[in-house]
C-alpha cells in the first residue's frame, strides 16, 4: 500500500460554510485516519479480517455516538460534525465507517431516543467508550426492502419475553456484545429489544466470502427460544417508524461518508493522471481523462452541497426521511460511479491493492444496497412527490 | 507546577508560500495554519506533566483573532486556559516583550517555547523571554523532567547530548525529541467540545515596539527543467556540465 497522500478537494470553498469546530473535528478525524487506519486497512481487507485494534481508536477519537449528549458519554456534537467524521472515516474505508455508523446511529441512537433512563445510563457510556460494541437486527432472509413483513417475534411469558427468529446481513454481529433487535409482539406490533451475548439460544454466525466490506465483520443473529428480561424492551417507541427513525440517522451518515470514498478515488486518480506518462506526456493532458476528472469534481461538489444543506436542516430538526433518502441515493451513486471511473484512469494499477480505489468500489456495492437500496430510495422520493406508494 | 506554553500560529508545511506588498509581507491567502511543530512537541510534554504531576497548563499567543482556531486546538488537546495578546506579531523583540509582561504577572514555574517557529525561523523569542523574566534558559531541549524546583533537561549538541540541571523558574526552547512524533495528541471529540467552554482570554498589548523591520523576502530560485541525457551520449553531458551548469 502506498503512503496516504490524501488532500481533500474543496472546489466551491465549502469550508466557508463550516465553523471552526467543524473544521477541527474533520482535521482530527483525518489525522487519525492517516495515522491509524490507512497503514493497516488494505491488509485487513485482503485478509477479510476486521481490524479489531481500531475499535479503541474509534472510541478514543469519539466516533461512537458523537452527537449523543455528554451526560451519556457522547461528545454532544452537531449533525454536520457527525457527517464530517463519517466522511473522513469512509475516506479510509466504508467498512470501518459502517462499524462507527452502526454503533452510533443504530445502537446508541435507539437507546438514546427510545430507551428508558436506566437503559441509557447503563449502556450509552459503555458504548461510547467502546467497552461494549453493538449491532442492529432488522433485515431478515425473506424481508429486506419490506421490513414490515418480518417474522421474528416475541411472546409475553409473564416475567420475560420469549424471542424467536433470525436476522441477516448484520454488521458487527460476530463480535457485538449487544444487539438491538426488532421483532413483532403477539399483536403484530414491532418493538425493539436489547439482546445480550451469552443469552441462551442466541447465536451470531459470521457471513464469509464477501467481496465487499471485507474489513468489516458481517453475520446473522439467530434466536431460538431466547428468554429476554422485560427490562430489555425499549419502552418509548414502537411500530415500524422506530427502526426507520434509526435508519434516517444512519442514512444521513452514509450521505456524508461516501463523499469521503469519492474524494479518495478522485484524489488518487488526479495525482496518477498527472504522473503517468504515455505518448511522452502525462495522461492528464488528454481530453478523455480531463472529462472524467472534471465530471468527478463537479459531482463531488454537488454531493457536498447536498450533504451540507441536509446537515443544516437536521441541526434544525427539519430534515425529512424523504430528503435523507434523496441524499443517500444520490451520493452513494455518485461515489460508486467515481470509483469506477477512477479505476479506469489508473488502468491496470487500479485493480491492485497498491491503491485504495478497487477496495472503495467493492465496498460501495454494499453501501448502494444497504440501508435502503438505490431503487427503494427513488420510490420514497416518488411517494413523497406524488402521494402514491409504488412499493 | 504552573506551566505556560507559547504557541505560534504558523503556515502548514505543505502551504505554497507567496509574498505581497513588494515582497515585504507574507500572503496568507488560501494558507492553512497550524500549531508551530516545535511548540506542539512542547505542548505534548506539558500534557504529560499535567497527567502525571498534576501541572496546570496555560497557553499563550501573540496574534489577531484569526489565530484563535489554533489556540482552540491546543485547548482541545488538553490545555486549561488560553491567552491571546491582541496584536500582530512583527518581530522577536516585540513578541518576547509582550509575552514577558503577561508571563511575569502569571508567576509561571516553567515556560515552554518551541526552539523556533517554522515561519520566520528567528529563534529569538525563548532566549529574550528568559532574559526579560530573569529566568533560567535552556534551548534545543530533547528531554525534560521536573522534580520539585529542579529541572533536568537534555540538549542536542553536535554529535551527542548534554544533560543539564537548572532550578525553576525556567524557560526552555523545545523541539522534536522532547516527545516523539508518535506521542503527538490528536484532539478527540470530547476535547473539542470541552475546548468550547474553556477560557480564551484576550489581553490588550502593552505597546511594545518592534526593533527590526522586514524590508524584503525572496524565495529560492525556481528549479529548472530536468534534462535527460542518453547514457550513450556522455560527451553531451560533459559539455552541458562544463558550459551550461559551469560546475566542471
Amino acid at each position: 500500500m502506498k503512503p496516504d497522500l490524501f488532500t481533500a478537494p474543496d472546489y466551491y470553498n465549502i469550508d466557508d460554510l463550516l465553523n471552526e469546530e467543524h473544521k477541527m473535528v474533520r482535521e482530527a478525524t483525518r489525522s487519525w485516519v492517516k495515522k491509524e487506519l490507512s497503514p493497516i486497512i488494505e491488509d485487513a481487507a485482503q485478509k477479510a479480517e476486521f481490524p479489531k485494534d481500531l475499535l479503541n481508536g474509534l472510541a478514543e477519537i469519539g466516533a461512537f455516538g458523537p452527537y449523543i449528549p455528554a451526560d451519556y458519554g457522547g461528545a454532544g456534537l452537531d449533525q454536520i460534525s457527525y457527517g464530517l467524521m463519517m466522511q473522513e472515516i469512509e475516506r479510509g474505508d466504508s467498512g470501518i465507517r459502517s462499524t462507527a455508523s452502526v454503533q452510533s446511529s443504530l445502537v446508541m441512537y435507539p437507546i438514546f431516543a427510545y430507551g428508558s433512563e436506566e437503559q441509557k445510563k447503563k449502556l450509552l457510556p459503555k458504548l461510547a467508550s467502546g467497552e461494549m460494541i453493538g449491532c442492529f437486527g432488522l433485515t431478515e432472509p425473506d424481508f429486506g426492502s419490506n421490513p414490515g413483513g418480518m417474522l421474528t417475534n416475541f411472546k409475553d411469558k409473564g416475567d420475560h419475553y420469549l424471542l424467536n427468529g433470525a436476522k441477516l446481513w448484520i454488521s458487527n454481529a460476530p463480535f457485538a456484545d449487544i444487539a438491538i433487535v426488532w421483532a413483532k409482539n403477539e399483536e403484530g406490533r414491532i418493538h425493539g429489544l436489547i439482546v445480550e451475548r451469552g443469552m441462551e439460544g442466541f447465536s451470531t454466525p459470521e457471513t464469509h466470502n464477501k467481496w465487499s466490506l471485507r474489513a468489516s465483520a458481517t453475520g446473522e443473529l439467530i434466536f431460538n427460544d431466547v428468554k429476554i428480561p422485560k427490562k430489555n424492551l425499549l419502552p418509548n417507541k414502537n411500530g415500524l417508524g422506530a427502526p426507520l427513525g434509526c435508519l434516517d440517522s444512519a442514512r444521513y451518515g452514509i450521505a456524508w461518508g461516501v463523499i469521503g470514498a469519492a474524494m479518495d478515488c478522485y484524489d488518487t486518480a488526479l495525482r496518477y493522471a498527472k504522473e503517468r506518462i504515455q505518448f511522452g506526456k502525462p495522461i492528464a493532458v488528454k481530453q478523455l481523462q480531463q472529462k472524467k476528472l472534471s465530471e468527478m469534481i463537479t459531482e463531488i461538489t454537488k454531493a457536498q452541497l447536498l450533504a451540507w444543506r441536509l446537515g443544516t436542516l437536521k441541526n434544525e430538526g427539519k430534515a425529512t426521511s424523504a430528503q435523507i433518502s434523496m441524499a443517500k441515493r444520490n451520493n452513494v451513486d455518485m461515489a460508486l460511479k467515481i470509483a469506477r471511473e477512477s479505476r479506469q484512469i489508473l488502468g491496470a494499477m487500479g485493480i491492485t491493492g497498491e491503491y485504495s480505489i478497487m477496495r472503495h468500489m467493492m465496498n460501495l456495492e454494499s453501501v448502494v444496497t444497504y440501508e435502503g437500496t438505490h431503487d427503494i430510495h427513488l420510490l420514497i422520493t416518488g411517494l413523497d412527490i406524488t402521494g402514491h406508494s409504488a412499493f | 507546577m504552573k506551566i505556560l506554553v507559547c504557541i505560534s500560529h504558523v503556515p502548514d508545511t505543505t502551504s505554497k508560500i507567496n509574498f505581497t506588498e513588494g515582497d515585504s509581507k507574507f500572503d496568507t491567502n488560501g494558507v492553512q495554519f497550524v500549531i508551530n511543530p516545535n511548540d506542539e512537541f512542547g505542548l505534548t510534554r506539558a500534557m504529560w506533566f499535567k497527567e502525571k504531576q498534576g501541572a496546570s497548563v496555560d497557553i499563550i499567543n501573540v496574534g489577531g483573532p484569526e489565530t484563535e482556531p489554533t489556540l482552540r486546538k491546543a485547548l482541545a488537546i488538553g490545555a486549561d486556559t488560553a491567552i491571546r495578546i491582541n496584536t500582530i506579531p512583527t518581530d522577536g523583540f516585540q513578541v518576547a516583550k509582550e509575552l514577558a509582561k503577561v508571563a511575569g504577572e502569571g508567576n509561571y514555574d516553567l515556560i515552554i517555547c518551541g526552539r523556533e517557529s517554522i515561519d520566520y525561523n528567528g529563534g529569538m523569542v525563548p532566549g529574550l523571554l528568559a532574559g526579560m523574566l530573569k529566568a533560567n534558559f535552556i534551548n534545543t531541549c530533547i528531554g525534560l523532567e521536573v522534580e520539585g524546583v529542579k529541572a533536568t533537561a537534555i540538549r542536542e549538541i553536535d554529535g551527542g547530548k548534554e544533560t543539564l540541571t537548572a532550578s525553576l523558574p525556567l524557560v526552555i526552547g523545545g523541539q522534536k525529541g522532547i516527545v516523539e512524533e508518535s506521542d503527538l495528541k490528536i484532539p478527540n471529540m470530547r476535547g473539542i467540545m470541552q475546548a468550547r467552554k474553556k477560557p480564551l482570554n484576550v489581553v490588550e498589548p502593552s505597546g511594545a515596539e518592534a526593533a527590526t523591520k522586514a524590508v524584503k523576502f525572496e524565495k529560492p530560485a525556481p528549479k529548472g527543467d530536468v534534462k535527460l541525457i542518453d547514457p550513450e551520449n556522455l560527451d553531451q553531458l560533459i559539455d552541458l556540465l562544463h558550459n551550461e551548469a559551469k560546475v566542471i
